[in-house]
């Protein structure tokens, strides 16, 4: 189980990024982190991965710190590298003999489909490719758990719905925890079984949503309704009315997704 | 075909002006002490071929070396900066000093310290002064640009500094390091010229020399045999380090790649 109690965050710039952020995620659970931009969303990713410390409050993580693999939102690709070496790198970063390390990453991109690119550079790939390596990269490890960072937000809709059914099927598969930052409705009442509804900067917990059964595609009626369910919490965490206001400043959040 | 064009375009305005060259000298009867003609310095350089030879070695062994050197020194000392912020911040400012201080100045202080009995080994000094600052400052600001995602990931599975820098930082800062030794080899080859320049008679034997020579002597067209080699060496090293950062480069480098349309 994870579990984070109390935590806040405040940046260098003074800028607090939360505040009083608690929940907890139990093993083998998909849990979608949504908020409006610049809600801290990132944030809280970074902290349960530990690339950050808070300031204040506890994360508690299981028992001899899990196997992590952690997605962005671009594909963050070595672009001097094939795809294999760019799978291969958590593996080469333990030292893992050169061909065990092969075998692993070449499994790890033929279940993301992407067997016969090994030999393929980021620049020669499409971006839903290029996310697609970078998702290799994250089960090379072999995690238990898996942090998305917005991972599908920059891709068209129609490779973003192939990804997101690849990720069900892997999260399936490999029993793996799940949790996913985005700031799309569908998107998290379709791929999640629970969605945490943050409210804008400094941000925490407004709402704890478990999403009802039956939400095997993305137009069944559980599925619409879990969206009316999770915009109107959203709603409620008061999202929309800062989105409004806070639309000039967007660009500026985009650069600091604090 | 455009590959074609790059090659015979510049070679055809090379043969306009040499042929234009020959004519107005011979047309208006200029002296050879004032501006020889093509034929005069093709001439001069066949009759002193293996004397300019030794000449070129010996300014182009002072070149290649110092080039190593300063590539050796402002690659390891680009490495220093990126693993110490409070290193990088003590030593830049020196390292700009003696970037914008001429080497002109300088170079008479250190013939007399490294001593004219050592006289290569002080023109190599001088000319890896020279060449030093944009291999520094290229490799440095390489090392800066990694992707600061792909840095938090290493770390993430524990990655040690000696691994991020190996397998991220390194080749992150290889076009910059690249674009910073084509400009040093150039520079290097500058360094050595001014350093045989100041060095003066009777030590230097290099192709710097042998121009100062030949222009007391009144020898132009040697003079100019001599800057002709000299120039040629310029566009081989440049040509070299340029085939040296397309091998490397060529796979994955916007630089590297031509656009398909």
């Amino acid at each position: 189980m994870i579990a984070l109690s109390g935590v806040g965050k405040r940046f260098a710039n003074g800028v607090e990024a939360l505040r009083d952020l608690s929940f907890t995620m139990g093993a083998g659970e998909f849990v979608s982190l949504l908020g409006p931009s610049g809600c801290g969303k990132s944030t809280a990713l970074r902290l349960v991965a530990g690339l950050l410390a808070p300031d204040s409050g506890k994360i508690l993580m299981p028992e001899g710190k899990p196997e992590i693999g952690f997605v962005f939102q671009e594909p963050t690709l070595m672009p001097w590298a094939d795809a294999l070496t760019n799978a291969r790198l958590p593996l080469d970063l333990k030292n893992l003999p050169r061909g065990e390390a092969n075998d692993k990453a070449a499994a790890a991109l033929a279940r993301v489909g992407l067997k016969g690119f090994e030999r393929a550079y980021p620049r020669e790939l499409s971006g839903g490719m290029k996310m697609r390596v970078s998702i290799a990269r994250a089960l090379a490890a072999g995690p238990k758990l898996l942090l998305l960072d917005e991972p599908f937000a920059a891709l068209d809709e129609i490779t973003r719905n192939a990804l997101g059914d690849d990720l069900l099927r892997l999260w399936r598969e490999d029993q793996l925890t799940v949790l996913f930052v985005t700031h799309s409705v569908s998107e998290s009442s379709y791929l999640s079984q629970r969605v945490l509804v943050m409210t804008p900067r400094p941000g925490h917990v407004k709402a704890d949503i478990a999403l009802p059964a039956g939400r095997d595609s993305r137009l069944s009626p559980q599925t619409i309704e879990s969206q009316r369910l999770i915009s109107q919490a959203l709603n409620e965490a008061g999202a929309l009315r800062v989105a409004r206001s806070d639309s000039v400043r967007a660009s500026d959040q985009k650069r600091n997704p604090a | 075909m455009r590959r074609l064009l790059d090659i015979a375009m510049p070679l055809l305005v090379a043969l306009l002006v040499l042929g234009g060259w020959e004519w107005a000298v011979a047309h208006w009867q200029v002296p050879v002490y004032v501006l020889p003609a093509p034929s005069a310095i093709a001439r001069a350089l066949a009759d002193n071929f293996l004397s300019l030879m030794t000449s070129l070695l010996s300014t182009l062994t002072v070149t290649v070396e110092a080039f190593l050197a300063a590539s050796v020194l402002g690659i390891t000392t680009a490495i220093a900066f990126s693993q110490s912020r409070l290193l990088e911040r003590t030593l830049y400012p020196y390292a700009v000093i003696l970037q914008v201080t001429p080497v002109v100045a300088i170079a008479p202080l250190i013939l007399i310290w490294v001593g004219f009995e050592r006289i290569n080994l002080a023109l190599t000094i001088i000319a890896t002064i020279v060449a030093f600052f944009p291999i520094l400052a290229g490799a440095t600001l390489g090392l800066k640009s990694a992707d600061f995602n792909l840095t938090d990931l290493a770390r993430l599975y524990g990655a040690s500094r000696a691994q991020i820098l190996w397998r991220i930082r390194l080749p992150t800062a290889l076009p910059y390091l690249l674009s910073g030794m084509k400009t040093a080899g150039g520079l290097a080859l500058i360094g050595a010229v001014v350093a045989e320049f100041v060095a003066g008679s009777g030590t230097a034997t290099g192709l710097a020399w042998r121009i100062v020579e030949s222009g007391n002597r009144l020898e132009i067209a040697t003079l100019f045999a001599a800057l002709a080699l000299l120039a040629a060496t310029g566009i081989v090293i440049f040509a070299a380090l340029s085939l040296l950062e397309w091998a490397l480069l060529r796979r994955w480098h916007e630089s590297a790649i031509s656009r398909q349309s």
